[in-house]
């Protein structure tokens, strides 16, 4: 038994009432006699310290103007108080607090001691009733089932672990099993393998004369998954009437190559796709998923989301300069007592997930510069959060390849049972067991191993070290070796490579996702050097072994052979999967809109509109995120007279830049409009990345796109049919705007089955990504008002399509007429609006996009703290005045133009004048009959900032 | 400037975490110094070779993952490995900042007096400020800045704390125009010691040094640029010959 210490700050107090009133808003009634709820660090130490030892660990640790330190002795029966509850890490978890602290204790000269962390929270109620209640706000909020222990009758225990290793092979009988006994194999180890697959998967052993090990079972399951091999994407499918689809990677990879831009340098065969930026850069980018852990452990989840997505651009040799993040939740008002069991409140899921982007990426020290959070019930049961990361690497570097007998090596983390079987976790369907049994496949994060890598490789790279590299991402070394090796082979000996803790099985050293991992192909002449700059940063590096030239994969272990399979079956043995799509029907429309009372009501339901989930200002995320550190960020998430306008897309200009471009990031998200027509909503995503980047500045010649599908389970006739609407559309629309996707990925089976056996999929939903170049950045243009006096030019004409749009969402209703699609000629109208900025003939521009264009003006006159008045002629609204105020329809951007200006404007960009910005900070609206609305800015900002709910009508 | 003038010598000292070491050795390359980059884990084998150098920086990030509190553990490494060195570098005139991470690290290690905690608000915070020199000429950094800064803060710990006498004495630069970010002591966001050649500050002056950095540049609003901090410990060098 040990001593413990507990430091509690002194502004613990305010910092627990803090959090109790958090807790009343998202857990209500319950703990509504919860008046505080205080925590203090805890450190365990698995042995007693001297009376000396502790002064001066108290000495060197905790700071007495600020903090108090108490030390105990306890037994493990020593009882906790009514309402104190214990949380410690369960063994095996990664503990860089403990380790800290055993660093500290051996920098003052103490011997050797070691500690795990853990918090001591202290319930401010009265009742016992109450006491519980707050414990129920401590596990609901503070506390990971999976990752945390709770103590909360006796004090908390430390776990550390001391398992032996286990060197158990398993053969696993696979030729011997009929085809339900092989299903339920696939089943029980979560192989998540097709019916063809597992035949497949047992002819070969048969023809081998031979049973797979356990090893052998997972480095299938892992290669053949949906995440690894997106055997949808590469699937032959046929329409329900008998015509034949292009498989869909195929037809988008056909049509990057139909465009055939000058400046993609490499398009889907990397893992990060890659343009030209200037002289001496090439920029790469890849945008990635990771629901299914966000939604068990939404931390722990979205860390390592931007770890592995950051991983990915490691993994073209470039250097990480910025990361985005979209994220999708349920509503935050859910009632608790509405979730299916086992699924977390949408409060905490966005909680988590938020803190766990910024964790990363502050502490990495990378700028997040872009993103969108959007709220919707589809999303409760299956959050998605979409990670981006953009890089630089020297322009037209080329890597020599992997070569018979260059060496294997892994650089960075140790490896332990976190993330074992992550990328078949990621392709099924969850259930209220998820949490439970994919424990094992939450990742845990450590942002500051992955920046000391970075910093290796940067150094290595300019070396020429290295021949080839690739990350340790979703099938842990498996994936990454089995990749590199697909075409040699490898001999791979896992016995040196580092370990977290003793105890893992030689499969599990094979597959464990453990975090923070690149591996290289390095030439056996650099491998010394490599070591040493590996020594200078403090970071791990591992042997493990070296490219064959026969194709054979051969993986040892304490002596055993654990894996030995052709790539060829490996990479090539899978049965294409063989799928049928249907042709979705469109939900009917309910709830029709009564366009007097709109018209009567517009400006209330502004105010609604301003403050959706979809519109809203996330500010109050966004401020938690460093989008200022390398000092490149040129347009900043708000922005702005009171810098909390919104930004159309980020702007960076890299300091060490000479050639005065600047690199753009727009997004466009689509997912109210999927399930009535996925084709046009794609069309529309594109639009609305394209755009977002043309409405700050960037060259519609020059952008690329990256796609990102989240959706249901494809092998749903419909929801496949959906998939390949989405993909036709993106074809589409990378054709009309000639911007070639250079990387994508999907991720399928979001799905969750409840108890009662019915799935809730979430709704079809399409991240698109433009990157593109800004050939001027001081010419950046923002979005906020900057004159009053200038005119508000709407170009790409008034709207038309109000079916999924925000204006539905705030009347509760889906109401009739078309979804926003492509906008014909929309190029074009791109180029006219971007050679008016490089006249330098625009003060500012904004997207019309959720919310139409009132809420559009708006957020442009929040932006510049100014008002508008827009004249609008009955006359000439295509649609109405409805679909005018808030339709949604692609390809529109307002501009704000001098008047001397305005002539050369709207001769170039066809647009036309329809109001103007003033000084009176209100914004109005005219008809010909009259004004239809009158907004005080001030309202406009209140709403924007979420403050509104709208009530319906009367 | 003549060619054959050298430049003065910057050491920027990193910890593992550590991040914005490359941005303030771009605005010290600026500013007009030459920069290494060097560990502090090496520094603590090898304390001498602090006195290579002519200026010293103590850069910003999250160093140990503040893992123990903010600058805690580097702070310890600090006061154990070079404290001294330190003490000597600045009893020979030689100007040293703490920045942000850096800060933190000078007021654990004890070079800096005072305490920093957990703002205010309770949570990390990313936005511009305002400064203005308390004191110019209580610091070699801030002679000359009559006019306010404007930069970036980024932190969850950045709550200067101390007496009266304390910030008294030692106040560099205060927040103004009600931008104070995390609830500091008098607005307090750098402190000086007594010799006015350590400097300590919470928000990023090394975010600043470019006029596109703004972050309403693209509004035509470009002043309170930050070089000149960095150009003044650059001057102090130059004048000491």
């Amino acid at each position: 038994m040990g001593n413990r210490l507990e430091v509690t700050e002194q502004s613990a107090r305010e910092t627990g009432v803090r959090l109790a009133s958090t807790a009343r808003a998202v857990l209500g009634e319950r703990v509504a006699g919860v008046a505080a709820i205080e925590g203090s660090a805890l450190y365990l130490l698995d042995r007693v310290v001297s009376q000396a030892e502790a002064e001066l660990l108290t000495r060197s640790l905790v700071d007495p103007a600020t903090q108090t330190a108490h030390w105990s002795t306890v037994t493990a029966e020593t009882a906790l108080q009514p309402g104190t509850v214990e949380v410690v890490l369960r063994a095996g978890v990664t503990d860089p607090v403990g380790a800290a602290f055993e660093q500290a204790a051996a920098m003052v000269g103490m011997a050797p001691v070691r500690v795990r962390s853990g918090q001591r929270y202290r319930v401010g109620a009265e009742s016992p009733t109450d006491l519980a209640a707050g414990r129920y706000a401590i596990e609901a909020l503070l506390r990971n089932e999976i990752v945390d222990e709770l103590f909360a009758t006796t004090v908390a225990q430390a776990r550390f672990t001391t398992a032996p290793d286990d060197v158990t092979v398993e053969i696993i009988p696979v030729r011997s099993l009929d085809a339900v006994a092989l299903h339920g194999l696939s089943r029980t180890r979560g192989l998540a393998l097709d019916p063809e697959e597992l035949v497949a998967l047992q002819d070969y052993f048969r023809s081998i004369d031979r049973d797979p090990t356990d090893a052998e079972l997972e480095t299938i399951a892992q290669t053949w998954s949906e995440h690894c091999s997106h055997k949808t994407f590469r699937a032959a499918i046929t329409w329900d009437d008998g015509t034949q689809v292009v498989p869909l990677l195929k037809q988008l990879r056909d049509s990057t190559d139909t465009i055939a831009a000058s400046f993609v340098r490499s398009a889907f065969v990397d893992n990060a796709g890659i343009i030209a930026f200037d002289d001496r850069f090439d920029v790469a980018i890849k945008v990635e998923t990771h629901n299914h852990p966000s939604a068990v452990e939404p931390f722990g989840g979205a860390n390592t989301g931007v770890g592995g997505v950051i991983r990915d651009v490691l993994g073209v040799a470039a250097d990480p300069i910025a990361t985005t993040d979209i994220l999708c939740f349920g509503p935050l008002d859910t009632p608790a007592d509405t979730l299916p069991a086992g699924v977390l409140h949408p409060f905490r899921v966005r909680q988590g997930v938020v803190a766990g982007v910024a964790d990363y990426g502050n502490k990495l020290g990378l700028p997040t510069v872009a993103g969108a959070v959007v709220h919707h019930d589809g999303f409760t049961a299956n959050p998605l959060v979409f990670c981006g990361c953009i890089g630089l690497r020297p322009a037209g570097l080329q890597l020599e390849g992997q070569q018979p007998g260059h060496r294997i090596i892994a650089i960075g983390g140790a490896t332990g049972r976190d993330g074992i079987r992550g990328a078949t976790f990621s392709s099924t369907t969850m259930d209220a067991t998820t949490g439970d049994v994919a424990g094992a496949s939450v990742q845990i994060g450590d942002p500051i191993i992955e920046k000391l890598v970075a910093d290796v490789l940067v150094v290595a790279r300019d070396a020429r070290l290295f021949s080839a590299i690739t990350d340790c991402g979703a099938g842990g070394f498996s994936s990454a070796i089995g990749e590199l090796a697909a075409e040699l082979g490898a001999d791979v000996d896992l016995d040196t490579a580092p370990r977290k803790y003793a105890g893992l099985a030689p499969w599990e050293v094979w597959l464990s996702e453990a975090q923070e991992r690149m591996v290289l192909a390095v030439p056996s002449g650099h491998v010394a050097a490599l070591r040493s700059i590996c020594t200078d940063h403090g970071v791990e590096m591992c042997d493990l072994g070296s490219f064959r030239n026969d194709g054979q994969l051969i993986v040892r272990c304490v002596g055993s052979t654990i894996v030995d399979l052709p790539g060829s079956f490996l990479h090539d043995g899978r049965p294409q999967r063989q799928m049928v799509a249907s042709h979705p029907t469109a939900p009917e429309p309910y709830g029709g809109r009564n366009d007097d009372a709109i018209v009567a009501n517009a400006a209330q339901i502004l105010l609604a509109v301003l403050a959706h989930s979809d519109v809203r200002s996330n500010e109050d995320i966004v401020r938690g995120y460093d989008h200022e550190i390398m000092g490149a960020t040129i347009s900043r998430p708000y922005q702005g007279a009171a810098d909390d306008g919104p930004a159309d897309a980020a702007v960076l200009a890299p300091v060490r830049s000479t050639s005065g471009r600047g690199l753009t990031i727009g997004i466009g998200v689509g997912y109210r409009t999927g399930d009535i027509d996925a084709y046009r909503m794609a069309c529309a995503s594109i639009d609305e990345a394209v755009r977002n980047a043309v409405c700050v500045g960037a060259d519609p010649d020059q952008i690329a796109l990256l796609d990102n599908f989240s959706w249901g389970d494809p092998r749903r006739p419909e929801t496949l049919g959906k998939l390949v609407q989405a993909v036709r559309g993106c074809v589409d629309g990378a054709a009309q705007f000639q911007a070639p996707f250079v990387s994508g990925k999907d991720s399928l089976n979001n799905e969750y089955e409840t108890a009662a056996g019915t799935c809730r999929s979430i709704p079809p939903t399409l991240v698109i990504t433009a990157l593109a170049i800004v050939p001027d950045a001081l010419r950046t243009v923002s979005s906020d008002a900057k004159q009053a006096g200038n005119r508000i030019v709407l170009v790409g004409g008034h709207g038309v399509d109000l079916r999924g749009s925000v204006l539905d969402s705030v009347l509760g209703i889906d109401g009739p007429g078309s979804v926003p699609g492509a906008s014909v000629d929309a190029a074009a109208r791109y180029r006219a609006v971007h050679q008016a900025m490089r006249s330098g003939l625009v003060r500012a521009a904004h997207d019309v996009s959720d919310g139409g264009l009132l809420s559009c003006v708006a957020e442009m006159c929040i932006g510049g703290r100014l008002g508008a008045r827009l004249n609008l002629v009955d006359g000439s609204l295509p649609n109405g005045v409805v679909a005018a105020l808030f339709g949604e329809t692609s390809g529109r951007i307002v501009l704000e133009v001098e008047p001397s200006d305005c002539d050369a404007v709207l001769a170039l960009t066809g647009g036309e004048v329809i109001g103007s910005f003033e000084h009176e900070a209100h914004v109005v609206v005219t008809l010909s009959q009259g004004p239809v609305l009158d907004v005080g800015l001030a309202d406009l900002l209140h709403a924007w900032r979420g403050h509104v709910v709208f009530g319906g009508f009367a | 400037m003549n060619a054959n003038v050298a430049k003065p010598t910057a050491v920027v000292i990193t910890s593992p975490g550590t991040n914005r070491d490359h941005d303030v050795a771009f605005a010290l390359e600026l500013a007009g110094a030459q920069v290494d980059r060097v560990a502090l884990s090496v520094l603590t084998k090898r304390p001498e070779q602090l006195l290579d150098y002519q200026m010293a920086v103590f850069a910003g990030g999250f160093s140990h993952a503040d893992a123990l509190g903010a600058g805690t553990l580097s702070g310890l490494r600090i006061s154990n490995g070079i404290g001294d060195t330190v003490r000597t570098f600045v009893a020979t005139g030689r100007p040293v900042i703490g920045i942000c991470n850096g800060f933190q690290m000078l007021v654990r290690s004890g070079l800096l007096p005072g305490s920093l905690t957990h703002n205010a608000s309770g949570r990390f915070v990313c936005r511009w400020v305002t400064l203005a020199a308390a004191n110019p000429d209580r610091s070699v950094w801030t002679r000359n800045i009559s006019s306010a800064i404007q930069c970036p803060v980024a932190h969850g710990e950045g709550r200067y704390v101390a007496d009266p006498a304390t910030i008294a004495e030692h106040q560099a630069l205060r927040y103004v125009d009600g931008t104070d970010p995390n609830g500091s002591v008098e607005a307090t966001a750098g402190v000086t010691d007594a010799t006015g050649l350590i400097l300590g500050l919470m928000p990023h002056p090394e975010n600043h040094v470019l006029e596109r950095q703004h972050p309403r540049y693209l509004r035509g609003e470009a002043a309170g640029l930050a070089l000149q901090l960095f150009r003044n410990g650059v001057d102090h060098v130059k004048a000491r010959g």
